[in-house]
């Protein structure tokens, strides 16, 4: 659980952060006091854009618009001639660019978790959309739609989420940020290696303080299950711990064996928990790839076999203890 | 006989306590027992052996008394000296073989020469008194795929593995068939005379009581006679 669980949270924030690279930009321009994962709607003027295309340096500008629909999905509208300027344009697996207001294009991780194929319809916003094409994930939103027609249906008009600028020379990046920090006083501003290196579990509000609480439902939940199996073997072994006792077996020489069938139990519990995070992954990406994300961490393998094995250790102590100091003769005499 | 006896009791006293009640199990029992000697203690349910039993074996503690197994006080000792008592001196075989279950026949007689701390040990005597139980071709099988009398061989083995001073046997036979029996009666009479083991064996059957070279009668927590 606890593997799957920080999968999920560094997959899906590093699907944002690769979407974010994929549009091709050297800098982000955001709306004041909003978050690195903003899924807010759109709190910026359009005007913005004009104002950074006239910078020095800046070669091309973008605006871009998020709105969030159910859970983690978002639709985002864009001026698609302007984003294929600045990101060399999607690449199109099925179908084509949009043409009319009704059509939407999708990655083809919301067409695999949508059945949905160039040419079918989707219901999304209290309307209709037609699958102008299915594109390669990885660049930008999963959704996509014309920004004038995302502004139309959410009351937004003449406003975006945020700008996305493509400079004349990487070399030149820090000068122009320096430059629009200067001038746009409270807006965040980010080069995109400082952005995707800020979207972290760390920068998500909330996120880090959840895995924590996941971790330390992981703590009681194993602890709990170690208890209870290691308690009942306790109770099932009476006698055959009464046996070993009348061989001479000493009280530290029970919990010997006792604690190493416990080690036994976290190591396969760890080695199953990191079995069941492939198969978690799997079954994301089989089912529900546009929603969720997950990424293997090895990196936590350790600390989750730490965690099982500490709280293994712990659920097994009053078995344990009860167990050492059983009485040899009542022992044998148990049925 | 002028050896010290192997064992020695004097005065033994037992009472357990249930609630305010007191129950009298051995109210001074007196019993010698000279190193190598086969003795059977006979009784009835209720006479106080099994008591007596569990303290030789070091599983209990006397109330009062005298009880020295090679030559230890047992009165003095700790419950961990009592324990590293059982692991050196004592061999147990019990009425229900009390066999490991998920372990089989051979691993059952190495825990507890690993319980020893004896694991490591190539022990030539031990095949032999493998070939004298009969049980050699049968080690590798678990307790519930050997019969009654295979796994009292077995109990056997694991009991004298570790050259234990004495064997104690309660009631070894009390789950056999009188084949298996007198295959076991004869093998701890073989274990006396051939390798000089002690053994003190509680029995009610008389016939389980000709096997020993000496019985001695208990009633009401003591020793009622004894038979040269």
């Amino acid at each position: 659980m606890m593997l799957t669980l920080v999968g999920l949270s560094r997959g899906m924030l590093a699907d944002v952060a690769r979407r974010a690279r994929g549009v091709g930009a050297d800098i982000v321009v955001r709306p004041p006091g909003t978050s690195l994962i903003g899924l807010s709607s759109a709190p910026m003027s359009e005007k913005m854009v004009d104002f950074l295309r006239r910078q020095p340096h800046v070669t091309h500008a973008v605006g871009s618009m998020t709105h969030p629909l159910s859970g983690v999905t978002t639709i985002t509208g864009v001026r698609l001639k302007e984003f294929d300027e600045i990101s060399g344009g999607f690449k199109y697996l099925e179908g084509g660019p949009i043409r009319n207001r009704d059509e939407i294009i999708v990655d083809n991780y919301y067409a695999r978790q949508n059945n949905l194929r160039a040419g079918a319809t989707v219901e999304l916003l209290n309307r209709t959309w037609r699958v102008a094409g299915v594109v390669e994930e990885g660049k930008l939103a999963r959704l996509v739609i014309p920004l004038d027609v995302l502004q139309e249906l959410t009351a937004n008009p003449g406003r975006i989420s945020q700008v996305w600028v493509k400079v004349d020379d990487p070399a030149n990046v820090p000068k122009v940020i320096a430059s629009l920090k200067d001038q746009l006083k409270g807006y965040p501003v980010y080069s995109m290696e400082e952005l995707t290196s800020l979207i972290s579990v760390n920068n998500v509000p909330g996120l880090r303080a959840f895995i924590t609480v996941i971790i330390l439902l992981a703590v009681v939940v194993g602890f709990l299950v170690v208890f209870l199996s290691m308690y009942t073997a306790v109770l099932e072994r009476t006698r055959e711990i009464g046996i070993l006792k009348a061989l001479g077996a000493s009280p530290l020489y029970v919990l010997h064996i006792l604690f190493r069938e416990t080690l036994l139990l976290a190591l396969a519990g760890t080695v199953l928990g990191i079995l069941f995070s492939y198969l978690t992954r799997w079954m994301i990406m089989s089912w529900a790839p546009a929603s969720l994300t997950q990424v293997i961490v090895p990196d936590w393998w350790a600390i989750a076999g730490a965690i099982a094995l500490g709280g293994a250790l712990v659920g097994a102590s009053y078995p344990g203890w009860r167990a050492a100091r059983q009485d040899p003769i009542e022992a044998l005499a148990y049925e | 006989m002028s050896e010290e006896p192997i064992i020695r009791v004097r005065d033994l006293r037992k009472i357990y306590r249930v609630g305010e009640v007191e129950v009298h199990a051995l109210r001074g029992v007196n019993l010698d027992v000279p190193r190598g000697e086969f003795l059977c203690v006979a009784g009835p349910s209720g006479s106080g052996k099994s008591t007596l039993f569990h303290i030789l074996g070091g599983l209990l503690a006397p109330t009062s008394g005298t009880v020295i197994v090679g030559g230890h006080d047992l009165s003095r000792l700790t419950d961990s000296e009592r324990t590293a008592l059982r692991r050196r001196m004592v061999g147990f075989v019990f009425q229900k073989f009390n066999l490991l279950p998920t372990l089989t026949a051979a691993d059952n007689i190495a825990i507890a020469r690993h319980i020893a701390g004896r694991n490591h040990d190539n022990d030539p005597w031990f095949r032999e008194v493998l070939e004298l139980l009969g049980i050699a071709d049968r080690l590798h099988h678990k307790p519930s795929k050997l019969s009654g009398g295979e796994q009292q061989r077995v109990a056997i083995a694991r009991a004298i593995v570790n050259h234990p001073a004495i064997l104690l046997a309660d009631e070894p036979t009390g789950n056999l068939d009188s084949q298996n029996s007198a295959a076991v009666l004869k093998i701890l009479r073989d274990l006396n005379e051939r390798l000089g083991q002690t053994i003190l064996l509680i029995t009610h059957d008389p016939v389980v009581a000709s096997y020993a070279h000496r019985v001695v009668h208990m009633l009401d927590g003591r020793i009622v006679d004894a038979e040269p």
